[in-house]
């Protein structure tokens, strides 16, 4: 609020610092940029706005909660209200793209996304459940047998995966459990020998097989006094195949974040790994925010998440216990919806940052930010159906809306032409300037934000051209009152602006004001409509003061305006300019009694 | 239009004008009144909230060659509400219709059924829950307390304490009335309706920041002076922006106007009408609270003022020997003073003083007007 403070405050200290002396520069300033703009428009491609789904149909996406086992009361009104409006914040982001979400009967919710959207964007936004945790390794191994088909796990997959499994069972259960930070010395030799044969696993087969042997010998001791839960969670590790997508979304149906998991994940060389994971220390909900940035290192995009205060302790307290065990228990696997995304080593206790690598791209970085910026799903859904829907008010609306609104604009120029004659030609000129920087920024916000139209936009940019012409009035009869002052017609436009710029400033910032913190605040529709207000305000002032200042000062110099040429809407006996008689008079005592006060 | 340009001049000068302040008792009775009936209304009446605010019933029909137009007056017909009409990708209609429970649904699913000749156990009927949920509302009523607190410490600063009231005053008369209206006509609340209403919000506001900086800028220092009051100036000062305010009230008007009787009257467009109502209604209300209400009241607000209380004093006595000089006997002169205190006194100096006697003003003003 207070950088907008100052932008209304400084104009006014700086007086006459303006436009006044090179009208030419601002004229052909404005003109580059609508050049630009206009330019824009050829290069993207789009010559018309993005229509909202009342005007243009879209897509409606039907999603269907899913009973998860060990939850049967989770869907419930509660539970679909909430995932409606986080999924409502997905879609509409920046809250200008006119997506709807409603819930529909007891489990579906409907996503509504208009045409022209990113539709498998926008299918990936709604249906990710982004429930995140972070829960410490335990043990890593390959996910998949080493150059053998995915389908069917082979013999020695299946070898290496009991393997690692026992061998560290033990150990890891003892490390976070006890939370000692001091595993036993046997525990961490075993992790250690385990991990290393597994990471010779990985590449070449031969002898991968031989080195899970002299592991297997290894296990029993420490395996020995695995309960059944624990036998039951190595079964599962043993059997997983990572490169199974069933296999992979199966495999945690049902785990609750407390219990100890197996998951899946690709290494940074894009191979399978499984992990057992820990219990679960630190979840979505301690991420207060998270953006999608590009890495100073390494130069990939990356996701960061800032945590919230109770978040940062749990954090902190995490990474200190694990910094100091040995690999691969100093890791940390970020859990996105039961996938690995990413599991860095800790090697320092951190706090209120975590950032999660892996292979993304620009796009998949700032969705996954977007996604778990607002928040895990409740629940679990899946999509039932994806169909297109025509518009809800038809073609004949906007038909009917234009044509009005084209009947309105010609009775505003009417009427502008009958009052200010030649003044309403700088007038005009505006409006048709505003009216090009409002439609080509309305285009291009289209492919890049995402920004869509609806009826009650259209409604309301129609309404902002009649608050644009008001600016321009505003100026109109300041020159006018200077002109009754006696002034001839370049000093009166001079004098006037200073004036009426304040005026027009004051008033553009009460509107402003409302716009942001609209924005600012709310979410939906409500927010796109203080975006589109913004915007009009914003370019309300960019078009008085580089163009219809400038341009007046220009006319000003012409002989048909300064000469107050019947016909140019300055005529000083038009505007009632007292007659020579009374002229001589004033010149005893200029200004007249009641602009007195104004004169202060 | 010359006529017009000379009024303009002559409003400009003070040689014309409308005693808003004066005559300000009557337009708070106006507008009292008028706000009273919206409120009756709303109460009595209450809201017509759309599909979006209450959710309703959807019905989801197999391929159909209906039109969605046709199915709309079908659905609109069979249930009372107004209806939302999309075709589906299967070539299947969904029906979005407000305000019905379980019983109703059914009922207006054997309806439809006849109507758009398709066996009622092949339309799925369905509950809808509101897309603009309680979280979106509760968001936009967080953000115009918000809003509201930061434009009158905003105007408080920007100008003063008793103009961030009037403003604020001003804002809510309007916002009421246009409710009102919604209220006693009837219409549908759409999204698109609360939209027209924050346009209005908007607007309103902007408008009655413009006649307040014209109105701060002539009575900066108003008690250097002993020939006007606090209210004179103020109606002076309507009155010289009064053609700024015809003018910008006429052009915000004429586009939404032709929304409202063309695009909704004459082309039948139905949510055209929810938009340009609230626009139309409120654009009014804030173009008529700004002169009408707001100014008058920050008058009166600002009259309170020991220092204004003083210099109406100084004023009327002045006045008063003026009259005294003139006439010749004294007397009558200082036995009006006294009782002067409310619309005497307004109604006098405003009508008569920059009306009636304009040059003699003029020559006597000039001096003090130098100085400042």
């Amino acid at each position: 609020m207070e950088r907008e403070y100052e932008k209304v405050a400084t104009p006014k200290k700086s007086r006459g610092a303006g436009a006044q002396s090179k009208p030419g520069r601002a004229l052909s300033l404005i003109v580059i940029i609508m050049v630009a703009l206009v330019g824009g428009m050829f290069i993207s491609g789009t010559f018309t706005p993005r229509l909202g789904i009342d005007l243009a149909g879209g897509t409606s996406i039907t999603l269907e909660a899913k009973n998860e086992p060990g939850k049967p009361n989770a869907i419930n009104k509660t539970n679909m209200d909430t995932a409606a409006d986080i999924i409502n914040r997905r879609v509409n982001g920046m809250g200008v793209s006119e997506a709807e979400v409603q819930t529909q009967g007891n489990n579906n919710i409907i996503v509504n996304i208009p045409r022209g959207t990113n539709e498998k964007q926008a299918r990936e936004q709604v249906g990710t459940t982004a429930q995140l945790y972070f829960r410490p390794v335990l043990t890593v191994a390959a996910g998949a047998p080493t150059g053998d088909s995915s389908a069917s796990p082979s013999p020695s997959a299946s070898s290496s995966g009991k393997a690692t499994d026992k061998a560290t069972d033990g150990s890891s259960e003892k490390a976070t459990d006890t939370s000692s930070a001091t595993p036993s010395a046997t525990a961490t030799s075993q992790g250690r020998a385990v991990t290393d044969a597994l990471k010779a696993d990985s590449s070449p087969s031969a002898s991968a097989s031989a080195s899970d042997k002299a592991d297997d010998k290894a296990s029993p001791s420490a395996s020995a006094s695995a309960d059944p839960a624990t036998t039951a969670l190595q079964k599962k590790f043993t059997e997983l195949d990572c490169t199974d997508k069933a296999a992979r979304t199966n495999v945690n149906e049902g785990a609750k974040p407390t219990d100890t998991i197996v998951a899946c994940g690709k290494n940074s060389a894009d191979q399978w790994e499984k992990y057992i994971l820990g219990p679960s220390e630190v979840n979505g909900k301690d991420v207060k925010k998270s953006q999608a940035v590009i890495n100073q290192q390494s130069g990939q995009w990356v996701v960061n998440m800032e945590f919230t205060g109770s978040g940062s302790k749990k954090f902190a307290s995490t990474t200190s216990k694990l910094k100091d065990q040995q690999s691969p228990m100093n890791q940390f696997a970020i859990v996105l919806d039961g996938d690995v995304v990413s599991a860095p080593s800790v090697s320092s206790t951190l706090s209120s940052n975590a950032e999660i690598s892996g292979s993304f791209t620009q796009q998949s970085a700032q969705d996954l930010a977007n996604v778990l910026s607002y928040g895990a799903l409740p629940l679990t859904f899946h999509e039932q159906s994806v169909t297109s829907v025509t518009a809800a008010l038809g073609g004949e609306q906007l038909h009917a809306g234009l044509i009005a609104g084209a009947i309105g604009l010609a009775l505003v120029i009417i009427y502008l032409v009958v009052y200010y004659r030649g003044l309403s030609l700088v007038a005009l000129a505006s409006l048709l300037a505003s009216g090009i920087l409002t439609y080509t920024l309305m285009t291009l916000l289209g492919p890049a934000i995402g920004f869509a139209l609806n009826l009650p936009a259209v409604c309301g940019a129609i309404v902002a051209i009649g608050i644009t012409a008001d600016s321009f009035i505003v100026f109109f009869e300041r020159i006018r009152d200077e002109i009754r002052e006696g002034r001839s017609v370049r000093p009166a436009v001079e004098r006037a602006w200073p004036r009426a710029r304040r005026t027009i400033l004051v008033s553009d910032f009460v509107s402003f004001l409302a716009a942001a913190v609209l924005y600012i605040v709310t979410v939906g529709k409500v927010q796109g409509f203080a975006f589109t207000l913004g915007l009009t305000t914003l370019l309300d002032v960019v078009v008085v003061f580089l163009f219809t200042k400038p341009l007046m000062t220009i006319l000003a110099r012409r002989k048909f305006f300064a000469s107050g040429h019947k016909w140019s809407g300055l005529d000083p006996k038009r505007l009632g300019v007292q007659p020579p008689l009374r002229r001589s008079r004033r010149a005893t005592g200029p200004a007249a009694g009641p602009v007195d006060p104004k004169e202060a | 239009m010359s006529k017009l340009g000379s009024l303009g001049a002559k409003l400009y000068r003070g040689e014309v004008g409308y005693d808003f302040i004066g005559k300000r008792k009557i337009w708070y009775g106006v507008s009292i009144l008028i706000t009273i009936t919206a409120i009756v209304g709303l109460v009595v009446r209450g809201l017509n909230m759309g599909i979006e605010f209450e959710g309703g019933a959807v019905f989801t029909t197999p391929k159909t060659t209906v039109s969605a137009a046709k199915a709309e007056e079908y659905a609109e017909k069979a249930s009372g509400h107004d209806a939302i009409v999309q075709e589906l990708g299967t070539g299947g209609l969904r029906i979005q219709i407000a305000g019905i429970d379980t019983g109703k649904s059914d009922q207006i699913k054997e309806e439809l059924s006849q109507d758009l000749d398709i066996s009622a156990d092949k339309i799925n009927a369905d509950l809808v829950g509101p897309s603009w949920g309680e979280t979106i509302a509760n968001k936009a009523w967080q953000g115009l307390a918000i809003f509201m607190v930061l434009v009158v410490i905003y105007l408080a600063i920007a100008f003063e304490w008793r103009m961030a009231i009037a403003a604020l005053i001003a804002l809510v008369h309007d916002i009421t009335i246009t409710v009102g209206i919604y209220a006693l006509v009837g219409f549908e609340v759409t999204p698109g309706t609360v939209i027209g209403l924050l346009t209005i919000l908007g607007y309103s506001l902007y408008d009655t920041v413009v006649v307040f900086d014209s109105l701060k800028e002539q009575t900066k220092g108003i008690e250097k002076q002993t020939r006007w009051t606090y209210s004179d100036i103020a109606n002076r000062s309507i009155n010289s922006t009064l053609v700024r305010s015809i003018n910008t009230t006429v052009v915000a008007l004429l586009p939404v106007a032709g929304l409202l009787f063309i695009g909704g009257g004459f082309l039948g467009a139905g949510m055209l009408n929810d938009i340009s109502l609230s626009l139309f209604v409120g654009l009014a209300a804030g173009a008529y609270s700004s002169i009408f209400i707001a100014t008058p009241l920050v008058a009166d607000l600002k009259e309170r003022e020991p220092k204004m209380k003083a210099l109406k004093k100084r004023v009327l006595a002045k006045r008063a020997a003026a009259a005294a000089q003139a006439d010749g006997p004294a007397t009558e002169g200082f036995q009006a003073e006294v009782p002067q205190q409310d619309d005497p006194e307004d109604a006098a100096p405003a009508g008569a003083g920059p009306r009636n006697q304009p040059a003699r003003n003029r020559g006597r003003g000039r001096p003090s007007g130098k100085r400042r």
